[in-house]
């Protein structure tokens, strides 16, 4: 082999470039997100009315989605009332309806969010609740 | 099995008409049942196309007008900046008449006309340049009702709309605007803006949704039941001949500012 110690000295210097963050950080797994909907506001309703606009698991994957459409639809067109599959009615408002009932957005949009280190840009505009210090 | 040319065609033909009918029928049945559930409030303030009538006669002192501009302000968390005159975000603000009307300016004119604060809002224009020069959309001619939008989520700060009103109504968000907004004074149920946009009088939209009027109107309302006269700001729809604004469009003589342009203010001032 040709330049044998030059190639080796050089692959485990690769391969420790390589592997630092594993041994340096250890494998250990991130704690899982633990979304909370136990605010003031939503332990207030009556257990029967404890429903979001949607079913929980149309929220948990379709909210981004239906925000966007919420958006384009109440600031385009002006139509701010949103009719859900039971008939309920809710007005359209990220600040003014979500965030009513959501009013802990560091535990419950915050939470999720940092974990799948996704930056969505709402609150440099949009007025976020005024949480206690706990 | 075997299948000859002609057979093949019809099955690959038969099938395609099919597919492309199952494919509209179930996009139509989707629209349908999303467009059920997006509605309008029915307690909304419509019209074909909003105006407002400025009355100068009805505001008697500086603090008359500084009750709308204050009003108009605090309903929608405009900074207040003060350190660089450049920077300063205005969606209601007093002007003199040399300003507002240039082109009319006359040396004899009384100083009281002169130095009379014209009282200035976006024209909602009805050929709008601004919304001609947006490479975005962020800015959009309401088909509805007239109202020239704002869409701040689209908006990229190119500035081309300050360049295209030639009614100085758009200020530009050169830094972030919070730290200029009284925390104590903020109206929670109303977003902020953010540095980047440009922003300008919406005509209270979020207001009309909720059949409210807009937040100036208002204000003129208390102030003129302070003075003890009629309200200086008159809105309603200037495409109705019943409503209160043609009524007094077709009575007393008004001015609109630089019609000369074509952009169709609507935006009428009694002096």
């Amino acid at each position: 082999m040709y330049n044998g110690g030059k190639i080796l000295i050089g692959l485990i210097i690769f391969v420790g470039l390589v592997t630092f963050p594993f041994l340096y950080g250890g494998v250990k797994a991130t704690a899982k997100p633990d979304p909370k909907i136990d605010t003031s506001e939503i332990l207030k309703m009556p257990e029967k009315d404890r429903k979001c606009v949607e079913s929980k698991t149309y929220m948990k994957k379709e909210h981004m989605k239906m925000l966007n459409e919420w958006r384009d639809r109440v600031v385009r067109d002006g139509n701010t009332i949103y009719t859900n599959a039971e008939g309920k009615t809710f007005t359209m408002s990220l600040q003014n309806t979500c965030m009513k009932c959501h009013s802990n957005k560091s535990k419950f949009c915050d939470e999720c969010h940092n974990y799948a280190a996704v930056k969505p840009y709402c609150w440099d505009c949009h007025i976020a609740p005024k949480e206690k210090k706990s | 099995m075997s299948v000859n040319r002609r057979d093949f065609l019809k099955i690959v033909s038969m099938s395609t008409i099919l597919s492309i009918g199952g494919v509209a029928s179930v996009a139509g049945l989707k629209n349908r049942v999303e467009a059920s559930q997006i509605s309008k409030n029915p307690e909304a303030l419509t019209a074909k196309r909003w105006a407002m009538v400025v009355d100068m006669s009805k505001f008697k002192s500086e603090e008359d007008y500084q009750k709308c501009i204050d009003a108009c302000h605090r309903t929608h968390n405009v900074p207040h900046i003060t350190d660089n005159p450049k920077h300063e975000i205005k969606w209601m603000w007093p002007e003199t008449y040399d300003h507002a009307f240039p082109g009319n300016e006359d040396e004899y004119r009384g100083e009281k006309f002169k130095e009379m604060p014209f009282l200035m809002l976006c024209n909602h224009c009805e050929n709008p340049p601004c919304v001609r020069v947006c490479p975005t959309q962020a800015t959009f001619k309401r088909k509805s009702d007239g109202i020239v939008m704002m869409d701040m989520h689209r908006c990229i700060g190119c500035r081309f709309c300050m360049a295209g009103c030639p009614y100085g109504a758009r200020s530009f968000n050169f830094g972030n605007p919070r730290p200029f907004i009284d925390a104590a004074k903020e109206n929670p149920e109303f977003p902020t803006r953010t540095k980047g946009v440009v922003e300008k009088c919406t005509l209270c939209y979020e207001r009309l949704a909720k059949g409210l009027l807009p937040a100036c109107v208002e204000a003129a309302k208390e102030v003129a039941a302070k003075n003890g006269t009629t309200p200086g700001l008159i809105f309603g729809d200037l495409e109705d001949p019943n409503s209160e604004v043609r009524k007094i469009l077709s009575e007393r003589f008004t001015v609109r500012r630089k019609p000369e342009l074509g952009t169709g203010p609507s935006v009428y001032y009694i002096i």
